[in-house]
């Protein structure tokens, strides 16, 4: 089985190897004023896509540790507030939803946004309700007596879940949390359609004025492998350093 | 509240579980200053008694007061007991992502708002009298079992209680460290502390209890001076479960 997929990969090269196309790789190297000047215009797109993916990050670990809370609850009402939520959000395509935000909203509510905020917003929406599956699970991973010791202090429900609980739970959930931020920026690459400039968007009006699809677009996927490979590093740093509490000898 | 003396009043107490009766109709007064020791066959009742008195279980009928406190659905009553209930569990339960200290600072910082200095004060204070004032720094789990649970009886006095709970303190403990903990609660037990034990420690139970309380099957099947209750207990069961615990 695997060496069949070996296999494969291998007469994929070697096609790609022997096709009559000749690359144009110039068109994203800086060896020509016009190189610098694709590359420029490639990268100006980062700024929006990392603000994007981190803004739409934050708020919507915000919102699916609130939406987490009701899910741990005693109260069934309160439980099914969570579970309808997730849901619900859970089942609209994050380009649905980024399309509903950005056209539907200003008919809905009558506030429009610009399509930075649009994005932000459906990101955070749509990511919100896995973000609170996350944390729930966490949650329900520390252990009852964690709880019971908290409780029996007299600490407040806020103090047991600030102090003991979610401490716990958040070095649990770091690791799912990161894979989280990578599909995030990812997922800002379809804020293209309502004309943020971020990569994808640059990437597209580049190929449009130069004709060269294929090398433009792989300079594309390296720009994310970059930019993914830095959040992998980055929470793995975070988990070493929150990890060293405990086992620090 | 005028006329009740106790600090801890359990006034027929009923809880179940899903129909089962865990607790059926139990009565039990303590003084100020009192040690009681639970003691009963597995399954009895006796986890489930004393976690009602600070209300990790809701009971569901009779009366529970607390120091004047009645135990009911307001959530201010209940922290206003758990504040002044210590409670000792028989896993520990230590927070692990704190250290001792921390561990010792928490609850009287939140809940009694002492500020950060006197709270440390207090907790170095407590480590001495658990005499393990030199692992203050250091994690839970890079201690033994005998010093985590003499950081958890140290974590609940640092709350200055009126009462502790403690439920087989020893239990999860290995033989050598069993000792340690128990010199700690003998200790606490002559300064006065007002004191109610689930254990199987019969030894404990002989040197420090004022009462033994055996309870069977939901039920307080006896009350007894613990010279008495040892030498001649008064029901067949007391005296079975006895026998198997001081192994006749
Ligand atoms: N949360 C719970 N849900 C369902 N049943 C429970 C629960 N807690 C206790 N019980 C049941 O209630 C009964 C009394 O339990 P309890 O823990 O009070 O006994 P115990 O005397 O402390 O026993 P042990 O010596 O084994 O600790 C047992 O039959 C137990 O199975
Ligand atoms: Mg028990």
């Amino acid at each position: 089985m695997r060496s069949l997929r070996i296999l494969a990969l291998c007469l994929l090269l070697a096609a790609c190897g022997s096709s009559t196309y000749s690359w144009g790789w110039y068109v994203v190297l800086p060896t020509t004023q016009q190189g610098t000047d694709n590359l420029r215009f490639l990268l100006s797109g980062l700024g929006w896509t990392v603000s994007v993916s981190l803004l739409a990050m934050l708020i919507s670990v915000l919102l699916g540790l609130l939406v987490a809370l009701p899910g741990i609850s005693e109260r069934r009402w309160l439980r099914l507030l969570n579970r309808g939520y997730v849901e619900i959000v859970r089942a609209v395509p994050v380009l649905v939803m980024l399309l509903w935000v950005y056209y539907g909203l200003p008919v809905v509510l009558g506030i429009s946004l610009d399509a930075f905020a649009a994005a932000v917003l459906a990101l955070a929406l749509s990511d919100s309700a896995f973000e609170a599956e996350i944390f729930r699970g966490g949650i329900q991973s520390v252990a009852r007596g964690q709880h019971e010791a908290a409780e029996a202090l007299g600490l407040s429900w806020t103090d047991k879940m600030r102090y003991v609980v979610l401490p716990q739970a958040l070095r649990r959930v770091l690791p799912p949390l990161g894979n989280q931020f990578a599909y995030m920026l990812k997922m800002s690459a379809l804020a293209s359609v309502i004309g943020l400039t971020e990569l994808t968007r640059r990437a597209n009006e580049l190929v449009v004025n130069v004709y060269r699809p294929l090398e433009i677009y792989s300079f594309l996927v390296l720009e994310y492998l970059v930019l993914i490979l830095l959040v992998s590093w980055l929470v793995r740093r975070v988990e070493r350093r929150l990890g060293s509490d405990e086992s620090r000898a | 509240m005028s006329g009740e003396t106790g600090i801890v009043l359990v006034e027929r107490v009923s809880k179940s579980f899903d129909g089962f009766r865990a607790l059926d109709e139990v009565s039990l007064a303590v003084r100020p200053g009192e040690r009681v020791v639970i003691c009963g066959p597995s399954g009895s009742g006796k986890s489930t008694l004393i976690r009602c008195i600070n209300r990790l279980e809701r009971h569901d009928s009779g009366r529970i007061v607390v120091d004047g406190v009645e135990l009911g659905k307001d959530p201010r009553a209940i922290r206003a007991v758990r504040r002044e209930v210590g409670m000792v569990f028989q896993q520990f339960n230590l927070f692990p992502h704190l250290t001792v200290l921390e561990n010792l600072t928490l609850a009287p910082r939140r809940a009694r708002g002492l500020p950060a200095a006197e709270a440390r004060a207090t907790a170095m204070h407590y480590l001495e009298r658990v005499h393990i004032p030199e692992q203050a720094g250091k994690y839970p789990r890079q201690l033994s079992g005998g010093q985590q649970q003499r950081v958890a009886i140290a974590r609940a006095l640092c709350m200055k209680p009126k009462v502790m709970l403690f439920d087989e303190p020893t239990s999860a403990l290995d033989p050598e460290m069993i000792k340690e903990v128990l010199d700690v609660m003998v200790e606490l037990a002559m300064e006065g502390m007002t004191m109610l034990v689930v254990t199987h420690e019969m030894g404990f139970a002989q040197r420090v209890a004022d009462r033994v309380v055996f309870m069977d099957q939901g039920q307080v099947e006896e009350t007894a001076a613990p010279a008495q209750f040892f030498a001649e207990p008064a029901s067949e069961r007391a005296r079975l479960f006895l026998g198997r615990v001081l192994g006749h």
